[in-house]
């Protein structure tokens, strides 16, 4: 097992920039997410790590080696494929069995850790079977015990997830967060999922047009976003925009807006700042609460009631905010109604404006 | 539900016949009545069409049996499906993997162009510029001599080889398409995670490729092995004397002998025995798929 360190990484396809000077360090034994949209440059990352293309400039390392010039086949990587990618003419077994048995090894040997790869992925009693006879879930499953029997240094997924239906997934997040932990290896996860992101990674990384965006623990990530893409993609987000004050910014309107978090910013230079839907309190009367919260006056346009919460969209000079509350008693908002909008300015990052 | 299943194939025969017909009537007259004709040729004394007096009668088969020299050439013919066949394979399936996995969009089309190209030309064409490249004093013993420094014969003309370039050259295209067909099934990311557990490009090829594309080269083989067999227009123009075939035996009873009964019993032994080995063959193969 071994971490993997990725140094100012760039490849191109013809004048496109899949990576453009990217740089991660994946810790020994941590789970990472590599997110973002389609074309982010994040499947292109992985498949680099993984030895399937290489990179026209950087530098790839795992467990210290350089390895940018080693194909996949001498890297000793596991990989899990978004279409599980098992080879249908063989049995579970001998699907799971193929990596030990290209490299020679005893045959007792190999049925030994076949089952224990089976049995770690709770498929001990269907190594017999061919795998269009196995559901969706269960192929998942055999294409983990697959990548992990030959003991890789590091397990790479690409978007394994992303074709169960949500009930499955879930389970699935909670066996992959189990069986990584179980063996401790170094993971490194492709999706385009926020809350698969969000759940199941020690770190996430969030690309786009080929560059690393922001790169931290979810909560950090979460907490204090350093742009507005971070914000919005990585959960919801409202957003003003305006000038620094050097402690908020002030809208076009003069409203001002403290912030709690963020970029030390210059006063007078352009600025966002971001706010979570569901740090927002709406209610309305103006009521007396701590002065230095920042407030909003708005109308309540549109409300959406999913159950254990509601989203509110309120109206407010041009701008259409999103409010999430927990329904925790049964009085409602309806729409048209005249609404006051508070929140702390802990709950406001600061952002640099682009 | 399962009667609604049931009236629903039912309207749905009621609307393909009317498309199943043209090709059903046709397969019927094209090949089961003259087929039939052939089989009661095959037990007659005299063709009918002769104005001899004709009967029944089993000589036709027997004379099959009772000499040695139709035995030898059935085996020499089959000899030949077989090696025509294993040619094709050696050098078909490798074009059609390079077509299926190397190539893409445009350098693909242009490639299988080439490959799909001979069969716009004439057959008799075919082989007869076959005929021009490989006597002595051809275009092949020429090149070859403006090429190299001492002086060589090749006259590959009238010979056993000769057949066999001809024949496979007439038959490669289909070891290419049905290969290529199942090739390119195979999806890439196969291969990839083969890659991505150890496995050389050989042991992909042995243990995945090869078993996954199995259909394709059973395919190939079974359209190739059983026309060559019956083969008789490049052994006849590229083979010569040495050219003297099963099938060629056959051609002569119908266009040079007149003995149509002979012709249509040593067809129908030919088939017999084709069927035989597709039916022996078809357990392996199927198990090997």
């Amino acid at each position: 097992m071994a971490g993997v360190q990725v140094s100012n990484l760039s490849r191109s396809f013809g004048a496109h920039k899949a990576l453009d000077d990217v740089s991660i360090d994946f810790a020994d034994g941590g789970f990472y997410a590599l997110l973002g949209p389609s074309g982010s440059g994040k499947t292109t990352l992985l498949r680099q790590i993984a030895g399937f293309d290489f990179p026209d400039s950087g530098r790839i390392a795992i467990g210290g080696e350089s390895v940018e010039r080693v194909p996949v086949e001498k890297r000793r990587i596991g990989m899990v494929f978004q279409n599980y990618a098992l080879f249908p003419n063989m049995s579970v077994g001998d699907n799971v069995a193929f990596g030990l048995s290209v490299r020679g090894e005893a045959k007792a040997t190999i049925a030994n850790e076949v089952q224990r790869a089976l049995d770690l992925v709770q498929l001990g009693k269907l190594g017999g079977r061919r795998p269009h006879q196995l559901s969706g879930g269960q192929r998942q499953r055999v294409a983990l015990a697959r990548a992990i029997v030959t003991k890789p240094r590091v397990l790479l997924l690409d978007e394994p997830l992303g074709a169960l239906d949500k009930a499955l997934r879930v389970d699935m997040q909670i066996e992959l967060k189990r069986i990584q932990r179980e063996i401790g290896i170094t993971t490194i996860f492709v999706t385009h999922d926020q809350e698969e992101a969000l759940t199941m990674s020690d770190r996430i990384g969030i690309l786009r047009d080929g560059r690393l965006v922001q790169e931290g623990p979810p909560e950090e990530i979460y907490d204090r976003p350093k742009s507005e893409f971070a914000a919005t993609f990585l959960g919801d987000a409202n957003i003003f925009r305006g000038e620094t004050t050097g402690t908020g910014i002030r809208l076009p309107d003069g409203t001002a807006i403290a912030a709690g978090a963020g970029a030390a910013l210059a006063a007078g230079a352009k600025a966002s700042c971001a706010v979570r839907p569901e740090r927002i309190r709406i209610a309305t009367d103006s009521g007396t609460s701590d002065p230095n919260a920042n407030m909003l006056r708005g109308q309540v346009s549109k409300r959406i009631f999913a159950g254990n919460n509601s989203t509110y969209f309120v109206d407010r000079g041009g701008q259409t905010l999103k409010v999430i509350v927990q329904n925790t008693g049964i009085e409602r908002l309806a729409e048209g109604q005249k609404v006051v909008l508070r929140w702390s300015p802990e709950s406001t990052v600061l952002i640099a404006g682009s | 539900m399962a009667g609604q299943v049931a009236t629903g194939s039912r309207s749905g025969l009621r609307s393909a016949l009317p498309l199943l017909l043209p090709a059903y009537l046709w397969l019927t007259v094209a090949i089961f009545l003259p087929l039939s004709a052939m089989v009661f040729f095959s037990f007659m004394t005299e063709l009918p069409l002769s104005g001899k007096a004709w009967s029944f009668t089993l000589d036709n088969y027997a004379t099959f049996f009772a000499q040695g020299l139709y035995w030898t050439l059935l085996l020499a013919s089959l000899r030949l499906g077989l090696e025509v066949t294993l040619w094709c394979v050696v050098i078909g399936y490798p074009a059609a993997y390079v077509l299926a996995k190397v190539f893409r969009g445009r350098s693909r089309e242009a490639i299988f162009l080439l490959v799909i190209l001979p069969f716009w030309s004439n057959g008799l064409v075919r082989i007869f510029s076959w005929a021009m490249v490989l006597r002595e004093g051809g275009i092949l013993d020429t090149a070859l001599n403006a090429v190299l420094p001492f002086k060589i014969n090749i006259d590959l003309m009238y010979s056993y080889p000769a057949v066999i370039i001809g024949l496979v050259h007439s038959y490669v295209p289909y070891m290419v398409l049905t290969c290529y067909l199942t090739l390119q099934a195979i999806d890439d990311s196969l291969i990839e995670a083969g890659r991505s557990l150890g496995a050389s490009r050989l042991q992909m090829l042995k243990r995945v490729i090869i078993p996954l594309s199995m259909p394709g080269l059973v395919a190939g083989a079974a359209l190739i092995f059983v026309p060559v067999v019956g083969s008789f227009m490049e052994p006849r123009i590229l083979g010569g004397r040495t050219g003297t075939f099963y099938g060629t035996v056959i051609e002569d009873q119908f266009v040079a002998v007149f003995n149509w009964p002979l012709g249509a019993a040593l067809s129908f032994i030919l088939l017999a025995v084709v069927l035989v080995i597709l039916a022996l063959a078809s357990p392996v193969l199927k198990r090997a798929a």
